[in-house]
């Protein structure tokens, strides 16, 4: 029997470069960063003070301002891109759609870490009455699918998974392999973060993994570029409709592109440092999985987070993966207008990989001037101009701590 | 005093998110203005919060409307 075939019909993102996909895109497209000088809070005694903010956001457009008081920031990002996903795919409209055939998966990599953070600062200053009855619930990374599941009724799966900097991409790929199974014909899914607190920026900080470009933001995202010298923090979630093909057509639905492959592989070799191998086998899995072949990308949504390690490593893994091919892929990182999403950089990327596909567009990798071709960056990176260009199939690949690797591969329909 | 059920009410309508004209002095929390389990433990936590004052579960479990808040706070205030 072939495999149920799995597509986007809705797309849904709050970033650092805008509350919407449309926004969004636009600025990406123009090259515009959205990475500023930290105000959630004082950053100065960190050796980072610079990330990518949401901006201008405003939870009560989606939910009462006394349920938003209850969850931490994170779920806010969540639960607005999942909700902007199913009004864009047009679900709301279709006269008695089963709900307990939709699901929601939506992870996130660190959940409710500034809640967190304060309900430890009230504990120690008031003592234990001071812990709420919503601290819990309000910072659980499976709240995302579970309050979308309740404000739309879906009866289906109902889960996130957590894999760090994967999050997202391992998401969306097991949430297709859902409808694949069976399980659901319509999923909603993606990966949510956020976590500009003085603890998590604090953290990455410590691991010396952020940039400290703090005179100049809208620059310190540079993937490949040889000034680079760290990721620079974002925040945001991107939360796609996925649909069985025949259940999308059934009810004349916009269709973005067809999710054709997801692959999965660990490096089993370090906390924090990558190795080549294990992400490539995450390429290569991705693309039997799609029946395809290296030649037939064009489009590599990368990784790509501007740390002088990762980006080099990624560069070597794509050349394992795809031989002689990778010389002919743009290779593409729209974190350096992002900055890094963490759980949510799977689901915004995977939004920016379908909608390259889409638009038949690149967007570009800002800051990059001066090519780190000498540390082995030496492949077509899209820099600072988009590219109107032919994409057939577009990968996203997310790496996380831990070694874990994950790759979504999507096709033109 | 009045002052106290005025604070109460604003209170009640701020942490139940309704308007403070749905809540009466013998408004129901639960009944009356849909507060869940989680609604009413951090309503009083709020309340201890304004009152300054520290409300015991035991004494907390009792308090289920408007007037027994008042009544409570008007009690406990004037140490």
């Amino acid at each position: 029997m072939s495999k149920r075939r799995v597509v986007v019909t809705g797309l849904g993102h709050v970033s650092p470069v805008g509350n919407d996909v449309s926004s969004g895109w636009a600025n990406l497209l123009a090259g515009k960063s959205g990475i500023t000088t930290i105000t959630r809070f004082d950053a100065s005694d960190i050796s980072c003070q610079v990330a990518g903010e949401v901006k201008g956001f405003d939870i009560s457009q989606y939910i009462s301002a006394k349920d938003a008081r209850r969850m931490d920031v994170f779920i806010h990002y969540g639960i607005a891109a999942a909700l902007q996903a199913v009004a864009d795919s047009g679900l709301d409209d279709v006269p008695g759609l089963d709900k307990t055939r939709v699901g929601v998966n939506i992870g996130s990599g660190i959940g409710g870490l500034p809640l967190i953070e304060e309900t430890g600062v009230a504990r120690h200053e008031g003592g234990i009455r001071k812990i709420g009855p919503f601290f819990i619930p309000g910072s659980l990374i499976n709240m995302v699918a579970g309050h979308v599941s309740i404000l739309k009724g879906y009866q289906g799966p109902s889960y996130g998974i957590v894999s760090a900097c994967t999050t997202g991409a391992h998401c969306i790929g097991d949430a297709a392999r859902v409808i694949q199974y069976g399980d659901a014909d319509v999923m909603v899914a993606g990966g949510a973060e956020g976590t500009i607190s003085s603890l998590a920026v604090g953290g990455f900080a410590a691991m010396k993994a952020l940039s400290t470009r703090n005179d100049d933001p809208a620059t310190a995202s540079r993937p490949w570029d040889k000034g680079r010298d760290g990721f620079v923090m974002g925040e945001g979630a991107g939360v796609l409709v996925l649909e069985e093909y025949e259940h999308a057509v059934k009810r004349g639905a916009r269709i973005y592109a067809e999710l054709v492959g997801f692959g999965m592989s660990s490096d089993a070799h370090h906390i924090t440092a990558p190795s080549a191998e294990g992400p490539a086998r995450g390429v290569l899995n991705a693309l039997r999985d799609a029946k395809l072949n290296p030649e037939d990308v064009q489009y590599v949504n990368a990784h790509g987070t501007s740390t002088p390690l990762g980006d080099a490593n990624e560069t070597n893994a794509l050349k394992i993966a795809f031989g002689d091919h990778a010389r002919k892929l743009v290779v593409n990182s729209t974190k350096s207008m992002t900055g890094h999403l963490l759980g949510g950089a799977g689901g915004v990327e995977a939004i920016y990989s379908i909608l390259a596909v889409h638009n038949q567009v690149s967007p570009p990798t800002i800051n990059l001037h001066d090519q780190d071709i000498e540390g082995g960056c030496d492949l077509d990176y899209c820099a600072n101009t988009a590219r109107d260009m032919k994409i057939d199939v577009a990968i996203s690949n997310s790496f996380g701590f831990g070694g874990t690797n994950g790759t979504l591969v999507f096709k033109r329909v | 005093m009045e002052n106290i059920e005025a604070r109460v009410k604003k209170i009640v309508a701020e942490q139940l998110g309704v308007n403070e004209a749905e809540v009466k002095i013998d408004s129901s929390f639960v009944d009356d203005l849909g507060a869940d389990s989680l609604d009413t433990v951090e309503l009083v936590m709020a309340l201890e919060e304004e009152f300054e004052c520290e409300i015991p579960d035991e004494e907390a479990e009792k308090i289920t409307t408007v007037q027994q808040a008042v009544d409570y706070v008007t009690a406990h205030l004037n140490k």
